[in-house]
């Protein structure tokens, strides 16, 4: 493999294993911060003990979304500095951006949160979560502004004497409509991934307790009962959200990279009315579109694109002859493309890739909406369901939401290629800006130097990937513990203190009682 | 001033907050070998850093992206050049990262005392790697006239570049012991001092070096008094530490890095990539920029949003102002391990 193929391999990697914590991040972080507001206006205790417990889970999982989050803020210049480069006008501006208005937000106010129990007053520590989880919702926004930018670039012109894009409005490249689109649909469908959560954890706890003759008036079985009905609720109407938001992008798409969803349809030629595939196979291997045979639905394709039964739908070979023409046959024999110098474009992305993305994407988020349906109605008027194989089958069913999300990553972006900043067809051919992923990686890093990263990287990954889910799996496992709740009379009111004030010079006389208790505190950190 | 310079020093403002503020968690964690010898000790050293590491972190993401944001030349030359190393740095944020998390997610003797090795080691590294690409760039990396590093995957690693890591690691670690004596009571505060005491008038040298170093290549005499007042502060510092005005003390310590780094920066502007090669292939600002209507909005944007930025981590410290110790008569500072 060449410096390309490796580049291509580690952003791969990196960027989908940080997008696993990401949705979790962004989705459990609105719903812990709801929960903690119902405690704080209904004061009733399980809405305590839920912010408490999955409040951990979302710490424990944030952390890894900062430690990957770096790795992601210093990739584009590592490998792809002719991309950093070429993209420095619009592109360097949202990633700085995020980090002043939405990282410090994060940080500071998660750190507030943690250590604040019981240290500064209740509403102000509610705020503290808001505050944090509207700086995960700003990051979210301003990434996803830089990456439709490379997806549909607006607000821009070519400098004549670099070739560069050069911005001309900001304003058009915040409100990009690919990027309002992404947005929105990032948004619910990490929400997916947090109801997913609470729904399988919830219905284990909640069969745990059944089995174990737990009587429903014990303060766990509320816990974990209202977890299952917030999490199924949420997994139903996500998924609606997202089949919503999904549609919208289908038809943006369809005229912004019409190749990405073709070639996700595998429909080779051009079709009026066009059907929708709903299966497709072909020769292993091969990327010519004619050696894929697939089921399809009548006119349901012209409907998913434009609207209407009847519009013609551009097929994968058109399509290609179109770009060609466009953007030449062939790479221009420039040592700036390296080994693709002189070789021919195949400006359809893999096809497979595409097309079984998608629907694995879509797949996935439908077993996932199922699922938390048949939560909702095995818990209906105080039910628990003691069903091994349902229940089990739920908590696997946890993945569903993340694989559904990566999918849709690697859908996105294998989908662009073999452009890096894809041309927006709204522009006249001869001021458009595009950029091929060919030139975009760092001229002077050898193949042996991104080898060593993409490896060590992975290893690391790998390694952090376990210890993270043995660390998440014991404490899901052990489920909300004794002080969760229960704050001890005469102390402060939102339970027990966080080690920093019972360990410190600060404790409040009388609170020997409570640190004890505040060994297992799961919000506690114990330095 | 034109809005490249404005960038230039905006840019130098925000490497020199992280300096100043991830440099006391730094050194925190560099200490700990050194004087938490008991765990009560450790958790009382982690304690004072846990709820502002983070926060802390992010000025180092700003600030690249600031790079990035304003100069883009500067970004994409820089970190190729020094590829492996900056791997080197994120692997070493990684697992710092991670193991103030995960420490106290299980409790053993083990896990405790391995992730707190965890944590000294990754900022060790982090230091030492941040400060050895800032001594590259301000001291001369072997970029040709395209930009692109001339040697093998290490060339970058020079003399110079590690005169920064050892600079940076150095400082940091007095500014971890004058802030453990500002922060904490007990033993840890009194063994913090004396550290700082025994190791401030040397552990300023590779600084004051490195900022000399840059000075005398192309500065001016503003560079020059700047440097004076670093050196001059190395022994306020050192005076007051002697005499337990601990707050005195910090404020001093921090004064050697400002006047250090403004004086680096001052003396290097208007370049951003120092080329050992030939100066005539160094990068500066004017070639690394954006446009001027980029940098307009970003100017616009950092103007409201670092002073918020400021008030609320301003108010976080507010928060967390109170010495913490470790009281002998919590279950934490006798048994080994946290329960
Ligand atoms: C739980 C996750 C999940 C679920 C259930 C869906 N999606 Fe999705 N989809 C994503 C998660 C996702 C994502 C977060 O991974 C992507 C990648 C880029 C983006 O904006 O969202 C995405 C991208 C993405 C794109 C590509 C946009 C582009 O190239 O810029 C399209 C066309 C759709 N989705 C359409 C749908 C449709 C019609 C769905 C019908 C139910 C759907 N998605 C469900
Ligand atoms: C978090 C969600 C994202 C995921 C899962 C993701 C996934 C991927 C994948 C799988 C590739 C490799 C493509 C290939 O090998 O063909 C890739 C490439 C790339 N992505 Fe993304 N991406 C994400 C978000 C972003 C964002 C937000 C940006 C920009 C801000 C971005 C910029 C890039 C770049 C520059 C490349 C390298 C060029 C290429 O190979 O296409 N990605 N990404
Ligand atoms: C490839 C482009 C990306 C870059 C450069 C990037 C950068 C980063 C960085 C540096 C952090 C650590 C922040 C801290 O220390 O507090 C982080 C975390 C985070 N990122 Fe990314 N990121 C990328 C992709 C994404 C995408 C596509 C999203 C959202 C849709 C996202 C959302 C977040 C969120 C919410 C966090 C907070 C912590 C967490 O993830 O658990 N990032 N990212």
């Amino acid at each position: 493999m060449d410096v390309l193929d490796i580049a291509r391999w580690q952003f791969g990697i990196t960027t989908v294993y940080h997008f696993l914590m990401v949705p979790l991040t962004i989705g459990l972080g609105i719903l812990v911060a709801v929960m903690h507001t119902m405690w704080v206006r209904t004061d009733k205790p399980e809405w305590l003990r839920m912010t408490r417990f999955w409040g951990r889970v979302y710490l424990i999982n944030f952390v890894l979304g900062v430690a990957t989050g770096l790795v992601q803020e210093f990739q584009f210049g590592l490998a792809w500095s002719e991309y950093s480069r070429f993209v420095g006008d619009v592109f360097g501006s949202l990633l700085a951006l995020e980090a002043l208005l939405a990282f410090f937000l994060e940080s500071t106010f998660l750190g507030l949160w943690i250590f604040g129990w019981g240290r500064i007053p209740k509403k102000v520590h509610l705020a503290t979560l808001w505050a944090a989880v509207i700086g995960s919702i700003v990051s979210a926004y301003f990434i996803i502004a830089a990456n439709s930018w490379m997806q549909h670039p607006v607000g821009v012109v070519t400098d004549d004497a670099t070739g560069r894009p050069v911005q001309v409005d900001f304003f058009a490249v915040l409100t990009n409509n690919t990027a309002l689109a992404a947005f929105s649909h990032t948004i619910v469908a990490a929400l997916m991934v947090a109801g997913a959560a609470l729904v399988g954890i919830g219905l284990w706890h909640l069969r745990k307790g059944a089995l174990a003759g737990a009587p429903t008036t014990d303060p766990d079985h509320h816990v974990w009962r209202r977890s299952v009905r917030l999490g199924g609720w949420v997994s139903v109407a996500a998924f609606l959200l997202t089949a919503v938001t999904g549609d919208y992008q289908a038809k943006l798409m369809y005229e912004q990279q019409p190749l990405k969803m073709s070639s996700a349809e595998a429909l080779c030629t051009t079709e009026a009315p066009a059907p929708f595939s709903v299966f497709a196979f072909g020769k292993l291997g091969s990327n010519e579109c004619d050696d894929v045979h697939s089921w399809t639905v009548p006119y349901l394709l012209s409907y998913l694109a434009h609207g209407d039964f009847s519009t013609a739908v551009p097929g994968v070979n058109e399509l290609q002859e179109e770009y060609s023409a466009a953007y030449g046959a062939t790479y221009p024999d420039d040592p700036s493309f390296g080994d693709k110098a002189g070789e021919p474009i195949d400006y359809t992305p893999l096809l497979a890739v595409t097309y079984w993305n998608f629907r694995l994407m879509i797949g996935m988020g439908m077993l996932s909406a199922a699922v938390g349906g048949y939560a909702l109605w095995s818990t209906r008027r105080g039910r628990v369901p003691t069903n091994p194989i349902a229940v089990y089958g739920s908590v696997l069913a946890i993945g569903a939401p993340f694989v559904a999300n990566a999918a849709g990553w690697i859908f996105t972006e294998m989908g662009r290629q073999p452009f890096v900043v894809y041309p927006n067809p709204d522009v006249p051919r001869e001021d458009q800006v595009y950029f091929f992923t060919a030139q975009a990686v760092s001229p002077g890093v050898t193949a042996t130097e991104v080898w060593t990263s993409l490896i060590g990287l992975t290893l690391v990954y790998g390694a952090l990937a376990v210890v993270e889910l043995w660390l998440l799996t014991r404490f899901v496992r052990r489920g909300v513990t004794t002080s969760d709740g229960a704050p001890t009379p005469g102390h402060t009111p939102e339970g027990s203190p966080d080690d920093d004030v019972s360990g410190g010079a600060d404790v409040t006389p009388g609170s020997a009682s409570t640190r004890r208790e505040s060994d297992d505190d799961v919000l506690s950190f114990a330095y | 001033m034109d809005l490249q310079t404005l960038w230039f020093a905006a840019v130098a403002v925000l490497w020199t907050g992280f300096l100043l503020l991830e440099g006391f968690d730094f050194g925190v964690a560099a200490l700990i070998p050194v004087i938490g010898r008991k765990p009560a000790d450790r958790h009382l050293m982690l304690r004072s850093i846990g709820p502002l590491w983070d926060g802390n972190e992010v000025w180092l993401i700003t600030a690249a992206g600031a790079v990035f944001a304003a100069f883009p030349g500067w970004y994409a030359t820089w970190l190729p050049v020094l590829y492996l190393p900056f791997v080197l740095v994120l692997f070493g944020l990684i697992i710092r990262a991670v193991a103030f998390e995960w420490r106290h997610s299980h409790h053993t003797a083990q896990w405790d005392s391995t992730w707190t090795h965890v944590i000294t080691a990754g900022s060790l590294i982090a230091a030492l790697g941040v400060g050895a690409a800032l001594g590259g760039t301000t001291l001369g990396l072997p970029i040709d006239g395209d930009g692109i590093r001339v040697g093998g995957a290490f060339a970058g690693v020079t003399w110079s570049a590690l005169l920064g890591g050892v600079a940076l690691l150095a400082w940091s670690t007095v500014h971890g012991a004058v802030f453990l004596a500002l922060k904490t009571d007990g033993p840890v505060r009194l063994a913090a001092r004396r550290f700082a005491v025994r190791w401030s008038p040397v552990a300023a040298l590779p600084l004051l070096a490195w900022a000399g170093l840059v000075h005398l290549r192309s500065g001016t005499f503003v560079t020059g008094a700047l440097w004076l007042v670093a050196a001059l502060a190395v022994l306020v510092a050192w005076t007051r530490i002697r005499v337990d005005r601990e707050g005195q003390a910090f404020s001093a310590w921090a004064v050697v890095m400002l006047a250090s780094a403004a004086t680096i920066f001052g003396a290097v502007y208007p370049v951003v990539v120092v080329s050992s090669i030939d100066p005539a292939f160094s990068v500066t600002i004017a070639e690394a920029s954006v446009s001027d209507y980029t940098l307009t909005i970003m100017t616009w944007a950092a103007g409201f949003g670092l002073p918020v930025v400021l008030g609320y981590q301003a108010w976080t410290y507010w928060v967390f102002r109170k010495r913490l110790t470790a009281d002998p008569g919590t279950p934490h500072a006798q048994e080994p391990v946290h329960a």
